[in-house]
């Protein structure tokens, strides 16, 4: 507690309160510090990444159908990375959405009450397994088992990064989206029960359609999180830096943007062209993902508005 | 309109139902069947001296993941809280506070080996720490600075606010009723986000790849700060992809441990906020 004394003494004195005004300020600039953070991770990308533009165009790099950065002359293609990327995701996204959805609203409107408080935190811990986890299990046990199961030619493959990271997404979306259904007030399902729709009529027209942002929300935290995963892919997807073709190319090993970083950085001089080439990359993950959550902070803020 | 009957509405409520029954079924069952398959495989391949030998054994990353994790903590604390106190109890809403929530947003959307690559950047090359704890640890730090952030202004805010006003009453300060009154208060649900992170800073690989771990069959302990580390991941990572010659049982041991370790952080963090729940009645 505070002497009453004491307290007095200091306030009143001039060293007491720019005391209180200098903590004032200290704290406002560990506030601050989150932004000084993101434009630090920018600037530092940016000055690593554009002195590649020295030695290769825009047009080479993002329309350049090959990436052999350590070939004599190197090539910093990134179509193969960037449709690599996209094959990935979009995968995990046709997997993960669907499912997702449905086990939020299974959890949030047809479980009974004891299952509901089993199954949210269990989908809850299923995010918190590390990433390098899911590529040890994809790596010996899923990606073997798939081929021999579905006689594939190869072990590590597009599709088996785009089944484990929907189960990496899965749990982002279930839990945004799950909240989002929640938080529908109870008297619009009443209305419409009492008009006489089933309880599946009044999930269908009534209460997904008043969560559509929050779910919305929780999809795009979901796509951000699998475009970003990084060491799953790496160890799951083949790592050969091929284009990707039809839906065949789900079938074959592939490169994303993250795992040529992670995968390369470790092997590159300081300041070589390679080197600010990953930086490139990094650059444009930071952009994309920076986009990514911006859009689903906004669908988040317009729910929680709605919803009120 | 179709050719078929328009089936019953309670019809079609059974065959919905059935089909989310099965979804959330999909999304259970193969995740706790891969992790059962997990437990069993590392569970018979974990020996006493694979937990606790240095030549042989995992002791050397589990106290490399430590150091990092405990390093990551104690930087990461002061900053975060700093700023939780500040959204909370400081700022009075405006563009200042607008822009730190978006910068907090977006860094929890970083992808992880972007990181990596601010800490190379930064940490490792122009402040010239080279690959070691202290290197990775900071890169960490910022990693985990929004998880912080985020569970320390929620403790805040729950604490009432009749509380502040009686500490105004009797003359206190701002600071020293956010010193005396609010932020012990707050404390236990501060601990609960700090385990969080620590849990989230244990299992994550990519912002440390190129900043602090390397791998090491002699497998040293650090000695100082400025030593690069072995961390239970990034050991995972090696032996399932490049090292030759590991045990596969040593292999699952090492992902049931990493496991383990991480699952247990967030079990600790859950029942720590479920008995603050119970506790406190304000």
């Amino acid at each position: 507690m505070i002497p009453a004394g004491e307290t007095e003494r200091k306030v009143r004195s001039g060293a007491g309160r720019r005391r209180e005004w200098l903590i004032g300020r200290a704290i406002q600039a560990s506030g601050a510090a989150a932004i000084v953070f993101v434009v630090l991770i920018f600037a530092f990308l940016l000055r690593d990444a554009l002195p590649l533009l020295r030695t290769t165009s825009v047009g080479e790099m993002l329309a350049g159908r090959s990436w052999l950065p350590t070939s004599e002359p190197a090539q910093f293609g990134l179509l193969p990375l960037l449709l690599g990327s996209l094959y990935v995701t979009a995968g995990a996204l046709v997997i993960a959405v669907p499912l997702g959805l449905a086990a939020a609203a299974f959890i949030s409107e047809v479980a009974p009450g004891w299952m509901q408080e089993i199954l949210k935190p269990t989908v809850e811990m299923l995010a918190t397994i590390p990433s390098v986890v899911f590529g040890f299990l994809g790596l010996m046990l899923i990606g073997p088992w798939l081929a021999e199961v579905l006689n594939l030619p190869v072990p590590l493959f597009a599709g088996l990064g785009s089944l484990m990271l929907a189960f990496m997404a899965m749990p982002t979306i279930v839990s945004v989206s799950e909240d989002a259904i929640r938080a529908v007030p109870m008297s619009l399902r009443e209305n419409s029960l009492a008009l006489g729709a089933t309880r599946w009529q009044t999930i269908r027209r009534v209460v997904v359609p008043a969560a559509r942002s929050g779910i919305i929300a929780g999809v795009l935290l979901g796509l951000g999180r699998a475009i970003g995963e990084t060491m799953t892919v790496l160890m799951v997807t083949g790592n050969a830096a091929v284009i990707p073709e039809g839906l065949e190319g789900f079938l074959r090993p592939v490169r994303t943007l993250t795992a040529t970083i992670a995968g390369e950085m470790g092997e590159t001089a300081y300041a070589t062209p390679h080197y600010h080439a990953l930086f490139m990359i990094g650059l444009m993950l930071f952009v994309i993902t920076f986009l990514v959550n911006a859009i689903a902070d906004a669908a988040i803020r317009r729910s929680a508005g709605a919803s009120r | 309109m179709s050719v078929l009957p328009r089936p019953s509405p309670k019809l079609a409520q059974a065959a919905a139902f059935s089909l989310l029954w099965m979804a959330a079924g999909a999304v259970i069952l193969p995740a706790a069947a891969v992790l059962g398959i997990m437990f069993y495989k590392g569970g018979r391949a974990i020996t006493w001296t694979m937990l606790t030998s240095v030549e042989e054994g995992l002791l050397p990353a589990i106290a490399g993941t430590a150091a990092l994790v405990a390093l990551t903590a104690f930087i990461s604390a002061p900053l975060g809280v700093g700023a939780a106190v500040y959204l909370s109890e400081y700022a009075r809403g405006g563009a200042l506070v607008r822009l730190i929530r978006l910068a907090i947003v977006n860094l929890a959307g970083v992808p992880s080996v972007v990181y990596g690559l601010f800490g190379l950047a930064l940490f490792v090359t122009v402040l010239q720490f080279g690959r070691c704890l202290l290197a990775g640890a900071c890169t960490m730090a910022l990693l985990v600075l929004p998880l912080v952030v985020t569970a320390s202004e929620e403790a805040l805010r729950q604490v009432p606010s009749r509380l502040r006003e009686a500490s105004y009453a009797l003359g206190a300060t701002r600071w020293q009723t956010v010193r005396r009154v609010v932020l012990p208060n707050a404390l236990p649900g501060i601990m609960t986000g700090m385990i969080l992170s620590v849990g989230r800073a244990a299992g994550e690989t990519a912002p440390i790849l190129f900043t602090a771990a390397f791998f090491s069959l002699t497998r040293p302990f650090p000695k100082s700060v400025l030593d690069p580390i072995v961390a239970l991941p990034y050991q995972l990572f090696v032996m399932a992809t490049e090292a030759p010659g590991v045990a596969e049982a040593e292999k699952w041991a090492t992902a049931a441990v990493l496991v383990v370790l991480v699952l247990g952080l967030n079990l600790v963090a859950v029942m720590f906020r479920a008995r603050l729940r119970r506790v406190r009645r304000w």
